[in-house]
């Protein structure tokens, strides 16, 4: 008693000092405010206020460089939708959406279950396959131009080589199904390494004891990757789908560089045909429209999508 | 059934070796411990007989078979991991019928085997639930219903009773020798905990840096340690090892009594013990202290049973005395047990 008595106050002076010297970052109330934020200021600027633009211009008749703004109900809509050339383009964005997805699944699954396995130089093979990811897209895709350049394409110059082809090869970019083809190989160039690394992560948090109890099991590689890998990294997959299919929805940097929605709009997305109309065309009122069409779609999708990944979460 | 022969058996990490050369033979339906601190190899070993570790030399031989080559599914091993490694998108029937899938079994004799297996360890009830709905008495039974279930050969476990609180431990272990006894398979056991290879082992394998000390009944390991590291290891309190010229006296505190508790006409030696505390736990008192002349203060320790009523006071000397038969002896060198010597 005697010892704890004398060894108090003591002890307290400096804990009262050090509490006034960080009250605020002691105090959660100011705390959680002030780290969230400049995220909620970032947000609200740069997606939130340009997001209600949107709506509103959808319903609208404004135009670029017009200065009067009149309601007109939902009058953008049913003058677009109307048009074989949204159909394409709607056509085309599932077409490039979900092929693509697809293919980034089943290559990313195939890259991540060999990347976990240890062998020699693993970490630079790792580096490697990230580096379209923080390559800047634009610089990545003019690459790409060149590979699938009409007179210059090494592809072309390969299966030359190669004697798969004789004369002037394909015109990658050029013909309809091809060119669907060429901008989906370089959208899954390009999401193939987030889609890896998400499964990778997901991979190894898979206890190593689970594996080694299939092995005494008896399970054999498809049971083992069937029953067991793939349904653990569903819930983690499911995010890679989410955030794929979002992306792929709404982005439009590979069709604007590679292909500019051509040949004859066989490659045109909604995202492309909303720059087009709107920012290219300035008709802002019919491009908003466009671009948010997709918008209570992509809405669905994510909440079911987070559903199904929490239902099936496993622990 | 099968026997187990681990040949000349040493793995290296690099140039570290975890297991060091063990040989060692099971018998047919034995319950063989490896009973070691952490580190020792004795869960690389298991892994290795599993087939989940390749040996870097020597030979495993699983019911007369050289099995060095075969993969874990081919050696007829079943094994229950310390995590128990459930499979946890799976219910518990699915568990459990995960290795008869896997081995091809005939699909319409699939729910007779997982329920003859989960009324063995009284999971019947559980079998539509989740791993995660469990407690971890039942995931245990879980893991252990799914080892069984194939009939294997040999049954290897890495400790399974560590995630268990120690009530529920005491009534698993009960459980588990019984199991064993009904099944009569051959099982490999592995623990820490010298209390747990006691009570479970036909034979106990102490191992340590990589090799096997000493193999004998509990009883053998107990009461004729083969070395002074078995003598440290095995017994709570352990073995006291007291340095006397040149070679190690032993004796364990049970036998460490205070001078007229032993019957007259016994060869005793006697010891002056000077008390520094007292430890009542009940059952028995333990007394810290040092010995006094010519083994001037190294530290023993005494357990009296509460039969012995003698009044002890810390900070006082008496004579104590250890049955000369109780003595053990052991080179200081090479920690070895020697030949008993005049003291």
């Amino acid at each position: 008693m005697d010892s704890s008595a004398q060894i108090k106050p003591a002890a307290a002076n400096p804990v009262r000092a050090q509490r006034r010297a960080g009250s605020i970052f002691d105090r959660e109330g100011w705390l959680g405010p002030l780290l969230i934020g400049p995220a909620i200021l970032y947000i609200v600027l740069l997606v939130g206020i340009p997001f209600f633009m949107a709506l509103y211009y959808s319903v609208s008749n404004t135009t670029a460089g017009s200065e009067t703004m009149a309601f007109v109900g939902l009058r953008n809509f049913a003058n677009v939708i109307g048009t074989p050339k949204f159909q394409t383009a709607l056509k085309n964005t599932f077409t490039f959406a979900l092929l693509s997805q697809v293919v980034i699944l089943i290559f990313s699954n195939a890259l991540a279950l060999a990347l976990q396995k240890d062998f020699r130089g693993k970490r630079l093979i790792r580096f490697l396959i990230l580096l379209p990811w923080v390559a800047p897209i634009s610089i990545g895709t003019i690459a790409w131009l060149w590979i699938f350049d009409s007179t210059y394409s090494v592809l072309n110059w390969t299966l030359r080589m190669i004697g798969a082809i004789q004369g002037q090869g394909f015109m990658w970019l050029g013909v309809p199904h091809l060119a669907m083809g060429s901008i989906i190989a370089v959208h899954v160039w390009r999401q193939l390494p987030l889609a890896t690394v998400i499964l990778l992560a997901g991979l190894s948090s898979i206890p190593k004891d689970i594996h080694d109890a299939a092995a005494v099991d008896g399970a054999g590689f498809w049971r083992h990757f069937f029953q067991l890998t793939l349904p653990l990294i569903l819930p983690i997959s499911l995010v890679v789908l989410l955030f794929g299919l979002v992306f792929t929805f709404t982005d439009m940097i590979i069709i604007y560089n590679l292909t500019r929605g051509g040949p004859y709009d066989t490659t045109q997305v909604l995202a492309s045909l909303a720059f087009y109309t709107g920012i290219a065309g300035g008709d802002l009122a019919e491009g908003a429209a466009i671009s948010l069409f997709l918008f209570p779609l992509l809405l669905a999708v994510a909440l079911g999508f987070l559903r199904i990944a929490r239902r099936t979460e496993v622990t | 059934m099968a026997t187990v022969e681990i040949r000349g058996i040493k793995k290296y990490y690099g140039d570290v070796p975890a297991v060091n050369g063990v040989d060692l033979i099971t018998r047919e339906g034995e319950f063989l411990v490896l009973l070691g601190p952490s580190g020792c190899g004795k869960t690389t070993l298991l892994r290795m007989i599993a087939g989940l570790e390749t040996p870097s030399e020597g030979e495993l031989v699983i019911g007369g078979e050289v099995v060095n080559d075969l993969p874990p599914r081919a050696r007829k091993i079943a094994m229950v991991f310390q995590s128990y490694a459930l499979y946890p998108h799976m219910t518990v029937f699915k568990n459990i019928a995960f290795p008869l899938k896997a081995q091809r079994v005939e699909r319409a004799a699939i729910p007779q085997k997982v329920e003859w297996a989960a009324s063995l360890f009284g999971i019947g009830h559980l079998l539509q639930r989740k791993p995660r709905q469990l407690s971890g008495g039942e995931r245990q039974r879980v893991a252990l219903a799914r080892a069984l279930v194939r009939e294997p050969a040999v049954f290897l476990l890495d400790e399974p009773l560590s995630n268990l609180d120690a009530q529920l431990r005491a009534s698993a272990r009960d459980e588990l020798q019984q199991f064993q006894r009904r099944i009569g398979t051959t099982t490999i056991y592995v623990t820490h905990d010298q209390v747990e290879a006691m009570g479970l082992g036909d034979r106990i394998a102490v191992m340590k840096a990589g090799t096997v000390r000493q193999i004998g009944t509990p009883q053998e390991i107990y009461d004729e340690p083969a070395d002074a590291f078995v003598a440290r290891f095995v017994g709570s309190p352990p073995m006291n090892l007291v340095e006397c010229r040149d070679y190690i006296l032993g004796f364990r505190p049970e036998h460490f009594l205070p001078k007229g508790t032993h019957n007259g006409d016994i060869k005793a030696a006697t010891f002056r013990f000077r008390v520094t505390r007292v430890e009542y736990l009940g059952a028995d008192r333990l007394l810290y202290g040092t010995l006094g002349d010519a083994l001037a203060d190294q530290k023993v320790i005494a357990r009296l049973p509460s039969t012995v009523t003698v009044r002890m006071d810390p900070a006082t000397t008496y004579d104590f005395t250890v049955e000369e038969r109780q003595l053990k002896f052991f080179a200081l060198s090479t920690e070895l047990r020697i030949q008993r010597r005049p003291l």
